[in-house]
C-alpha cells in the first residue's frame, strides 16, 4: 500500500517542521488521536481478511510506532530548545559579589594563652587563676616583699583606698595585682604540694609608654615537689620555649638575678637572629656581638623570663615546710611572647579593639592549638 | 651604674679585655646594659701643636693658626679661643670627626674667607667637663699626632644594673670583688690611709634617734682649700655620669661610687652646737641641696644642730651648710642609717638620691672607720687641712651572721655538683668565713651581705660564681602514657565560647579593666560600690568595670571614628564586684557589642540593615547554647537595665532570679554618653550564672530513635491583644496536646489593615508527630480544636 509510505513521509515531514510544543501536540492528535488519521487507518484492520491483516497489520503498527517515536523525539528536542532559551535568559554576572558571612577572630593574647595551656598540659601543668584585685599580703608580703622592701616600691602599684580586715587584726591594703605570682600563694595554700601549675592573667602596673601599658598579661609557672632543682627549671623553660616557637634552635642564656620570691633567682635571655630583615627568636647569637645591649647587630640576646627556685620564706608564708618541699617558679609576659612569635610591634594596639588590627593579627576560630598539629598558627 | 675599665683596674688586677669582663659580669648576675667606648667618640681628634698664630684679616676675635697634627704639612685652622697661641699643644678635630657635645660633623670650610681644616677643641666640646673659656691646653710633652683618645687613655665605660639585693656592688670595689671571685683576676687590697689626727672633733656628735641612726661618726678638718678635684678623679666621676663640682663634693661622691659608702661634708662655719641625729619635728622644714624645701614629720631621721636641720639623714644634705669654694673648715659625717626608715622617708618625701638608694638597700655596717679614713685621706691629699680625731656615737649592727650549710644543697637545689673545696673557695673569695665540720659547715656571712639569710642564698653564691651555664637540663619526671586532661569544665567552656563567638563573626577585643568613673557608674548595678583606684594613671583608667559593655562600646566608637560601617566585637573577661568580707568578687562574663550596619547596602539585598535587638538575642542564645546552658528552658523577661532601650531589651533567665544574660538595643541616651551615633545592640552573658551541666560525666549520648512516621504540620492565625507576648501564645499552644505537638513556631506577625486596633495577628505553624500509627482526620481535628481553645484562654481567637 503506497499510501502508507506516503503517509509516513508526510507525518515525518510535518513533525520535523513543527516549531512549538502546541503545534507538535496538534500533530500528535491529528495522527495518533482517537480520530487521528493513523488511528482511523488502524481501525480498517478489523475489516480486512486474515491474509490482508497478516501483511498490513505489521506495516500499520510500524507506522504508528515510528510516528509516536518521532513525536516523542521532537518533543524532547523542542523542550531542550525551550530550556536552552530559558537558561540563556537566566545568565548571571557571577563577578558580582556573593553575600558574605562575617569573619570573626580570636585575640592573639587568648590564642597564645591557649597555646601555652596546651604545651604545659602535656607536661602535666594545670591552669590556675586568682583575683586581680588583690590584697597586699598576697601580692607582696607573702612573696617576701614586706612593706619596707625596695622592690615593692619598684612595682609601680595601683592602690585602692579599701582595706581588707584579715582575721587576726591585720589590715591589708587592696591593690591591683602587679604580677600573677599571688596565684602561687593562693594555690599552694588551697591545694598543697605537689603542684604543677601555670597561671595566666591580667596584671597591672602604673606605667605607660611605647612599650608599657598599665594593663598587660603575664603567665606564671610553679612546680613544687620534693626534689625539684634548677636543672628542672632550665629544662622546663627550654622545652616550653622550643614547643612554643616550634624551633629546635632556641638558645637560652641564664643569668643570676634577683627576685624577692626566688632564691637562687635566674633571669633568662633568649637568642635572636635576623631573618628577612626581621628579628626572630632562635639561632645562636654571635658571642662577640650580642652581649651588651647591642641593638644594631645581626643577633643578640633579649630578656624573656624571670625565674628561680621558690624562696623558703614564700613556701613558709604559704604554709609549706621548706625542709620537705622545694620547687621553681617563672613568669613571663604573654603579650610579649605573642609579639615575638607573631610579629606585632605595638603593645598599645593590643587593647584598642581596632577591628582592622584584630582582623589582621587575630586568629581563626579553628586555629585551636593542638600538639599534633603544632600549637602555632602560621601566617 | 657606670664605671670605666681603668677605674675597675684600680681595684682588680686583670688582663681580661672588655668583652670578657662584660660576659663575666653578666654571668655572675651583674647585668651589662651597655658598653660605651669613648675612643670611638673621640676618633678623629688628635694631639696637635700650634706653630703660628696670627690675627684673622677680617675678624677681630678670630685667629688664623697653623697647626701640626703630625701628618704632612701644617694645617690652617681658624680659631676663636683667646688662649690659642703659638707653641701650645691642644686637641685638633679633623674634618669628618663628630663633636661629642653637639653631634656636629666637622668639615673643611672657609671662615670669613680663610679656609679652616678642622677645629681646636674645648673641654666642653669633647664632653670632658664644663670648661669652655678656651681650648684644651695639653702638657708640652704630649706627643703630636697621636690620637687624643690614646693619649688620654680613654677607657671603655660599663653601664651595669645592680639588683636591689646587692648594695655591696653599688661601688666599683664590690664589683671587683665579685669578678675576682669568679676568676677574672686578683682583688687588690684596700689601701686605707693612716690619718694623722690632731685634736678632738670640733663639734659634738650625738644620737637621739638610735633606731633611725644606730651609728654616727664625725670628724672635722680645718684649713682646707676646696678647689678642683684631681684630674684622675674627675675622669672617673665623668665615666660614672657625675659632673665634677668641687674637690670636697667630688670626693664624697667618689667614696660612694668607688666603695658604695655615702658620706656627707658640712661647712663647719655654718653649724652651731652639737650635731644630733634625731627625729624631725612635725612640720619642720629644710631646704635640701637640690634647692627644694621639704616639710618633714616625726617619722623621719635628720641631722640637726641647735638651730636647724642640716641633713635629711641618708638621703640629702641641706643647702645652708653645704660646702662651697669658700669653705675652709669641714665636718665629715659617716653614719649608718636604718634602711627601713630611709626608705619610708624617701617615699613620703618623693625624694630619691644615690645615697638613699644605698642606705635603703643597706650599706656595709663594718666599713665606717675605713670609709672615714679613705674620705679624710682623699680630702687632705687634694685640699690640705688638719683632720681631728673621729668622734664615734653609737655602733653599727655589724655582728656577722652564722649559717649552717650543707654543701650538698648546691646539688639538690642548684642542680649542679660543685666540689666541696671549690664551694669553700668561692665563699671565701666573697669574704664568707667557712668552717668545715663533720656535721656540715658553718658559714659566717660578711655584714655587708644583707641579702644572705639562709642556705639557699649560699647556693646562689656558689652557683653564680661557679657558672649557672654549668647547670645541666634535667627533664621533669612525667606520668606514664598520654598526658591527662587538666582543664576544668569552666576553662573548657570559656575556650569553647571564645571560639564559638569568633566563628559567628565576632572579633575578640581585650579592653581595659578600668574605666572613667562616670562610665563605670552608668553600668553599676543597684547599690554597687565600685572599686575606684587611689592613684589612677589617668581619669580614663580609674574605676574597675562592672560590665564588659562600656569598654566594648568605647571600642565600637573608635572603630566608627575610623570609618567602620559596622562593628562586631566581643570580650570574655571579668566584672569586678565586692564580696561581703571586703575582698574582690570577680565574675566572668562575655560581652557582645554590635554597632552600625549589620549588612551594608548591597546590589542584591538592597539597603544597609542596621543591627537590632534580635541580632543581640541571636548572639546571646547561640552562645548560651555553646556554653551548655539549657536554652529551651530560658525565659525572656524584661528589665535588662537602664543602659538598654526600654522596649527593645530583655533578660534571659532560668527562674525569676537567675539571670544568665541580657540583650537588646542600647539606649540612645547611653550611646549619646559614648558619643556613638546610630543604633547599636549588645548582649552580656554572665558565665558565673550558667548552671553546671548535668550528665556531662559520660561520653555516650542518650539513645536516638527516629520516629517511624512522618510529622505533619498545621497553620493557625490568631488575633490577640498587642501586649500579649508571642512566647505566651506558643506556650499555650504547645500545652494543648503535649504528646502530639512537638513544635510550635511563629512565622508571621501582622498589624494594620484587617486587624482591629490594639490587636495583632500571629501566625503559628504547629508540628504534630504521630506515634505508632498515623493520625486520623478526626484526631487532627480534635487537636486543632484544643489548640484554638488553649489560645483563647490567653485572649487569642482564631482569625476568620
Amino acid at each position: 500500500m503506497a499510501d502508507i509510505d506516503q503517509l509516513r513521509a508526510d507525518a515525518m515531514a510535518q513533525i520535523a517542521a513543527s516549531d512549538s510544543l502546541e503545534a507538535l501536540d496538534q500533530l500528535r492528535v491529528a495522527f495518533l488521536g482517537k480520530q487521528g488519521s493513523i488511528s482511523l487507518l488502524m481501525k480498517t484492520l478489523g475489516k480486512m481478511s486474515p491474509e490482508e491483516r497478516q501483511s498490513e497489520g505489521p506495516r500499520l503498527n510500524g507506522l504508528r510506532g515510528d510516528v509516536a517515536e518521532a513525536v516523542a523525539a521532537r518533543k524532547d528536542a523542542l523542550e531542550q530548545a525551550a530550556l536552552d532559551v530559558r537558561l540563556a535568559s537566566e545568565r548571571l554576572d557571577l563577578s558580582l559579589p556573593a553575600p558574605e558571612t562575617p569573619q570573626g577572630s580570636v585575640h592573639p593574647v587568648s590564642q597564645v594563652m591557649d597555646e601555652l595551656a596546651e604545651i604545659f598540659a602535656d607536661l602535666g601543668f594545670a591552669v590556675k587563676t586568682g583575683p586581680e584585685i588583690e590584697d597586699d599580703w598576697h601580692n607582696f608580703t607573702a612573696l617576701n616583699m614586706p612593706e619596707s622592701h625596695p622592690a615593692r616600691a619598684m612595682h609601680d602599684t595601683f592602690y585602692f583606698p579599701d582595706r581588707l580586715e584579715a582575721g587576726d587584726g591585720e589590715s591589708r591594703r587592696m591593690v591591683l595585682r602587679t604580677h600573677t605570682s599571688p596565684v602561687q600563694i593562693r594555690t599552694m595554700m588551697a591545694e598543697g604540694p605537689p603542684l604543677r601549675i601555670i597561671a595566666p592573667g591580667r596584671v597591672y602596673r602604673s606605667d605607660s609608654d611605647a612599650t608599657h601599658t598599665p594593663m598587660f598579661h603575664q603567665i606564671e609557672g610553679l612546680v613544687i615537689d620534693r626534689d625539684i632543682h634548677l636543672g628542672h627549671l632550665k629544662w622546663t623553660l627550654e622545652t616550653f620555649l622550643k614547643a612554643f616557637f616550634e624551633r629546635d634552635d632556641i638558645v637560652l642564656r641564664l643569668r643570676p638575678s634577683y627576685f624577692p620570691f626566688t632564691e637562687p633567682s635566674v633571669e633568662v635571655d633568649i637568642g635572636w637572629t635576623m631573618e628577612n630583615g626581621r628579628r626572630v627568636v632562635g639561632g645562636s647569637p654571635d658571642p662577640d656581638g650580642g652581649d651588651a645591649g647591642v641593638n644594631g647587630g645581626a643577633s643578640g640576646w633579649m630578656e624573656v623570663l624571670g625565674s628561680g627556685m621558690v624562696n623558703a620564706r614564700v613556701l613558709e608564708a604559704a604554709g609549706l615546710d621548706p625542709a620537705e618541699w622545694q620547687g621553681f617558679a617563672f613568669g613571663t609576659g604573654v603579650d610579649r611572647l605573642a609579639m615575638l612569635k607573631y610579629g606585632m610591634n605595638d603593645l598599645r594596639a593590643f587593647f584598642d579593639g581596632d577591628a582592622r588590627w584584630l582582623h589582621h593579627y587575630g586568629f581563626s576560630a579553628f586555629d585551636q592549638p593542638t600538639l599534633s598539629g603544632g600549637v602555632g598558627a602560621r601566617a | 651604674m657606670k664605671f670605666s675599665l681603668e677605674w675597675l683596674k684600680d681595684h682588680l688586677e686583670t688582663d681580661a679585655d672588655t668583652p670578657t669582663i662584660a660576659a663575666k659580669l653578666n654571668a655572675i648576675g651583674i647585668e651589662v646594659e651597655g658598653i660605651e667606648d669613648p675612643s670611638e667618640r673621640l676618633s678623629g681628634f688628635r694631639v696637635a701643636e700650634v706653630l703660628t698664630a696670627a690675627p684673622h684679616p677680617d675678624a677681630d676675635k678670630l685667629q688664623v693658626l697653623t697647626v701640626d697634627a703630625g701628618s704632612g704639612d701644617p694645617l690652617t685652622v681658624v680659631c676663636g679661643a683667646p688662649n690659642a697661641r703659638a707653641g701650645m699643644k691642644g686637641v685638633l678635630g679633623l674634618p669628618g670627626a663628630v663633636v661629642p657635645a653637639n653631634g656636629m660633623e666637622l668639615r673643611r670650610s672657609a671662615i670669613r674667607g680663610v679656609e679652616s681644616n678642622g677645629m681646636m677643641c674645648s673641654v666642653r666640646e669633647l664632653e670632658l667637663g664644663d670648661e669652655h673659656d678656651g681650648i684644651i691646653e695639653l702638657p708640652q710633652d704630649a706627643p703630636v699626632g697621636t690620637s687624643f683618645a690614646d693619649y688620654r687613655g680613654a677607657s671603655p665605660v660599663f653601664d651595669v644594673a645592680i639588683t636591689p639585693n646587692r648594695p655591696d656592688c653599688m661601688g666599683v670595689y664590690g664589683i671587683a670583688r665579685d669578678l675576682a671571685a669568679a676568676g677574672l683576676g686578683r682583688l687588690k687590697p684596700l689601701a686605707v690611709p693612716e690619718v694623722t689626727a690632731s685634736g678632738e672633733c670640733a663639734i659634738g656628735i650625738e644620737i637621739a634617734d638610735t633606731e633611725g641612726c644606730p651609728a654616727f661618726y664625725g670628724r672635722t678638718i680645718r684649713g682646707v682649700s676646696n678647689g678642683s678635684s684631681p684630674e684622675w678623679m674627675q675622669q672617673r666621676l665623668l665615666s660614672a655620669g657625675q659632673r665634677p663640682i668641687s674637690a670636697v663634693v667630688d670626693i664624697t661622691n667618689y667614696l660612694m661610687l668607688a666603695y658604695g659608702r655615702p658620706a656627707h661634708a658640712y661647712d663647719l662655719a655654718k653649724l652651731s652646737g652639737p650635731m644630733v641625729a634625731r627625729r624631725a619635728d612635725e612640720g619642720e622644714t629644710v631646704e635640701a641641696l637640690n634647692e627644694k624645701t621639704y616639710t618633714l614629720d616625726k617619722s623621719m631621721t635628720v641631722i640637726a644642730d641647735q638651730r636647724t636641720v642640716h641633713d635629711i639623714a641618708g638621703i640629702m644634705g641641706g643647702e645652708e651648710s653645704g660646702v662651697t669654694a669658700d669653705t675652709s673648715d669641714l665636718l665629715l659625717e659617716i653614719a649608718y642609717f636604718d634602711p627601713e626608715t630611709i626608705g619610708r622617708t624617701g617615699r613620703r618625701l618623693g625624694l630619691t638620691s644615690d645615697a638613699r638608694t644605698r642606705f635603703e638597700r643597706g650599706v656595709d655596717p663594718a666599713f665606717l672607720d675605713e670609709g672615714m679614713a679613705l674620705l679624710t685621706g682623699l680630702i687632705v691629699d687634694s685640699c690640705g687641712g688638719v683632720p681631728s680625731q673621729v668622734t664615734r656615737a653609737g655602733e653599727a649592727p655589724a655582728t656577722p651572721m652564722q649559717l649552717a650549710f650543707d654543701p650538698d644543697l648546691t646539688r639538690r637545689l642548684g642542680g649542679v655538683t660543685v666540689a666541696a673545696d671549690e664551694q669553700a673557695r668561692i665563699l671565701q673569695s666573697l669574704d664568707f668565713g667557712v668552717t668545715r665540720g663533720d656535721a656540715g659547715w658553718t658559714v659566717t656571712v660578711p655584714p655587708r651581705r644583707h641579702d644572705v639569710e639562709g642556705p639557699a642564698d649560699l647556693v646562689e653564691e656558689v652557683v653564680r660564681i661557679h657558672g649557672i651555664d654549668r647547670v645541666g637540663s634535667v627533664a621533669l619526671p612525667r606520668a606514664e602514657g598520654v598526658a591527662r586532661p587538666v582543664a576544668t569544665p569552666q576553662q573548657k567552656m570559656e575556650r569553647r565560647l571564645r571560639r564559638a563567638a569568633a566563628a559567628r563573626g565576632l572579633h575578640e577585643a581585650i579592653t581595659w579593666s578600668f574605666l572613667p568613673e562616670e562610665q563605670a557608674a552608668l553600668f553599676a548595678e543597684d547599690g554597687q560600690a565600685l572599686w575606684v583606684l587611689d592613684n589612677p594613671i589617668s581619669e580614663e583608667l580609674k574605676a574597675m568595670r562592672p560590665s564588659l559593655l562600656p569598654g566594648l562600646i568605647a571600642a565600637a566608637k573608635r572603630n566608627a571614628d575610623r570609618g567602620a560601617a559596622g562593628t562586631r566585637l566581643f570580650e570574655l573577661g571579668r566584672r569586678y564586684f565586692r564580696a561581703a568580707d571586703g575582698s574582690s568578687d570577680e565574675r566572668q562574663a562575655l560581652g557582645v557589642v554590635l554597632a552600625g550596619e549589620k549588612s551594608s547596602r548591597d546590589w542584591a539585598a538592597g539597603r544597609a540593615q542596621p543591627f537590632d535587638a534580635f541580632d543581640a538575642k541571636a548572639a546571646a542564645m547561640e552562645l548560651l547554647a555553646e556554653a551548655g546552658a539549657p536554652v529551651d528552658k530560658l525565659m525572656v523577661m524584661g528589665d535588662a537595665g537602664a543602659q538598654f532601650h526600654p522596649g527593645q531589651s530583655a533578660t534571659l533567665r532560668l527562674g525569676p532570679r537567675n539571670v544568665l544574660a541580657r540583650f537588646g538595643a542600647l539606649h540612645p541616651a547611653l550611646l549619646g554618653q559614648f558619643d556613638l551615633n546610630g543604633p547599636a545592640a549588645a548582649a552580656e552573658i554572665f558565665l558565673d550564672a550558667i548552671p553546671a551541666r548535668k550528665g556531662a560525666a559520660t561520653f555516650a549520648r542518650s539513645v536516638f530513635e527516629p520516629p517511624a512516621l512522618q510529622a505533619i504540620s498545621r497553620d493557625f492565625a490568631f488575633l490577640l491583644p498587642e501586649n500579649v507576648a508571642a512566647r505566651d501564645l506558643l506556650r499555650a499552644v504547645r500545652g494543648a496536646d503535649k504528646a502530639a505537638i512537638v513544635n510550635a513556631r511563629i512565622f508571621d506577625q501582622f498589624t494594620g489593615q484587617g486587624v482591629p486596633e490594639g490587636q495583632k495577628s500571629l501566625a503559628v505553624e504547629i508540628t504534630l508527630q504521630p506515634g505508632a500509627k498515623s493520625f486520623t482526620d478526626a484526631e487532627i481535628k480534635a487537636t486543632s480544636d484544643r489548640v484554638v481553645k488553649a489560645a483563647e484562654k490567653i485572649g487569642a481567637r482564631l482569625r476568620g
